[in-house]
């Protein structure tokens, strides 16, 4: 017999982490929407956002300044990007620009441990990775305090991203210039800003996704990988859909902890690694453009 | 319904006036291929000027020069007397020059609502950060076209389909969004690059009659281009001809239709 509050413990789990995964794919669907560029970097972005945070507090900076100092770090790194790496290779194929990200990735990841060492560090955010009480005297779930602050978190942030790109003057914009370069230069639109911009921002979101995973699995090399896991967001929910990636994170959250629970055991246990990507292969086959996704019509 | 008649007989709101823009023997080349030569005419203020000419005559290039997609190699644009040099795109948009796209160039992921919310863009000065923090001017201006882009809606009759995806519309309605895009930008001078390319008669009526209207109710100096030699005379207050990268004629619709040369590139001469 299935118990209720387990299931209901395991589905809430994986949801929380969804809201992350949600959170690492929205750095690389805003970038794809304005420029078509996969961002292999984001990854890197993420270990380098939150190395620095912690090199900045380690340095003597209390959080409140490491904060602020580490977003505009990331804002130069995105600007950065966008001007020296992208901007010379206008017009260049989408592999072209995708080779580019991959070199980036690495330059970023070097230069990361180089400045700040290659130690393993903690991130203490004042929050424990302990159920919290009532919860677990109310229904018996053992729901982490840390899960749900990183969630809310996370979740707030992709909301307002989401709201800002889609009802304001910047998020037209934006979309614009995903769709027709000429027509958003023709109504004064200027692409370089509009890059600048997603590239900022996705520089920001690395650092919030950096520290909320950071937080609970430390602050290491490992965080690269984090980008792996929004891979099979980015297919589930689309590469050009905000609403599509937060749905998608959630689904493959919430597959990832009940598919290891309840399913795993008939193979011994270990699919939360690979169930994603196996509802990932399944959605190439049924619906290629992902949930929310443009379909994609090319003539050949 | 007799267009010409109409514009004819109906006094105009905005009488045309003295030169706005002014093109000084332009020439464009790519390469070794001229695609303009030694041009020059002007456009009056408020007035409909057209371009016409056959396939591949220069016509595009020619409004491509005005809206600073391509710069030309010799020649000078002067637009209200002030000399334009090493024009982009947005700076024409900045100095009021608005236009569409032969083949429609609208945003094809937004609705019709937000494709002409998004021609407000210049007319929208907060910063990202007010965008973002919802600032009293952001919410202001925002609120400010959303009533400029209403009236616009209206204005084109297209209200029934505001909150549609563009993609999702017939052609004829794309163009009507595009001209509206267009439109959101209060442009002091309108591009139209063959807005009634690929329409049919009844579309082509609406056309031409929401191009005077715009002229009438706005003031808008129109330059459009066009295949279709009978529509453009109907409608235009002057016309230029191009022949293979050439003016070669110019003036108003009676004077260029009667004009040899004209008749000669779009019928042939008998060798």
């Amino acid at each position: 017999m299935l118990d209720f509050w387990f299931f209901l413990e395991v589905l809430v789990g994986g949801l929380l982490s969804g809201t992350m995964y949600a959170l690492v794919a929205l750095g690389f669907v805003l970038i794809y929407k304005a420029s078509s560029v996969f961002n292999f970097a984001q990854g890197a972005m993420v270990f380098f956002a939150v190395l620095s945070f912690v090199g900045f507090m380690e340095l003597g900076l209390p959080f409140w300044a490491a904060l602020p100092v580490t977003v505009g770090l990331m804002i130069l790194v995105g600007m950065g990007t966008e001007r020296f790496v992208l901007r010379p290779l206008v017009n260049q194929s989408e592999d072209t620009l995708l080779m580019a990200t991959i070199g980036l990735a690495f330059v970023i990841e070097g230069v990361a441990q180089l400045a700040w060492g290659v130690d393993v560090r903690r991130l203490d955010l004042g929050i424990r990775d302990e159920p919290i009480n009532w919860v677990m005297d109310k229904t018996g779930m053992l729901v982490s305090q840390l899960d749900v602050t990183a969630a809310a978190v996370a979740g707030i942030m992709v909301a307002a991203l989401a709201l800002l790109f889609s009802h304001t003057k910047v998020g037209r914009g934006l979309r614009a210039v995903a769709d027709d370069h000429a027509a958003a230069l023709s109504i004064g639109i200027p692409l370089k800003h509009i890059w600048m911009l997603v590239w900022a921002t996705a520089g920001v979101v690395a650092l919030v996704a950096g520290m909320l995973w950071g937080a609970r699995s430390g602050v290491q090399f490992a965080l690269v990988w984090v980008a792996l896991k929004a891979l099979p967001v980015l297919i589930i929910g689309g590469f050009t859909s905000v609403p599509g990636v937060i749905l998608a994170g959630l689904i493959v959250g919430a597959v990832e902890k009940l598919g290891e629970v309840f399913i795993g055991p008939f193979f011994g246990g270990g699919i939360e690694g690979w169930a994603p990507y196996m509802l990932a292969v399944l959605f190439l086959l049924i619906r290629p453009e992902g949930l929310f996704g443009e379909k994609i019509i090319r003539r050949v | 319904m007799n267009i010409s008649a109409i514009l004819q007989s109906s006094q105009r709101a905005f009488p045309v006036g003295a030169p706005i823009l002014e093109l000084d023997s332009i020439s464009l080349r790519f390469g070794g291929v001229k695609a303009l030569t030694n041009i020059s005419f002007n456009v009056l203020e408020h007035e409909v000027r057209a371009i016409i000419g056959p396939n591949g005559a220069g016509k595009s290039s020619m409004l491509n020069v005005i809206n600073g997609v391509y710069v030309p190699q010799e020649g000078s644009i002067t637009l209200r007397g002030e000399r334009l040099a090493g024009m982009k795109p947005t700076d024409a948009a900045k100095l009021g020059i608005a236009r569409t796209f032969q083949n429609i160039a609208l945003f094809k992921g937004m609705s019709v609502l937000d494709n002409i919310m998004a021609g407000r863009n210049l007319r929208m000065h907060a910063s990202f950060l007010e965008v973002a923090l919802q600032l009293p001017r952001a919410r202001r201006e925002e609120a400010e076209s959303r009533e400029a882009v209403e009236e616009i809606i209206e204005f084109l009759e297209i209200e029934h389909i505001r909150k549609t995806p563009v993609s999702r519309l017939p052609y004829g309605l794309q163009k009507r969004v595009e001209l509206g895009r267009a439109l959101a930008a209060e442009p002091k001078i309108l591009l139209l690059d063959e807005p009634m390319a690929g329409m049919n008669i009844e579309e082509k009526q609406d056309m031409c009659r929401f191009i005077l209207d715009v002229n009438d109710h706005y003031g808008t100096t129109i330059v459009l281009i066009e295949h279709d030699m009978g529509v453009v005379m109907d409608i235009s207050d002057r016309v230029v001809v191009l022949d293979y990268g050439k003016k070669i004629g110019d003036g108003t619709p009676e004077e260029v239709r009667s004009d040899q040369n004209v008749i000669d590139a779009y019928l042939g001469v008998p060798h």
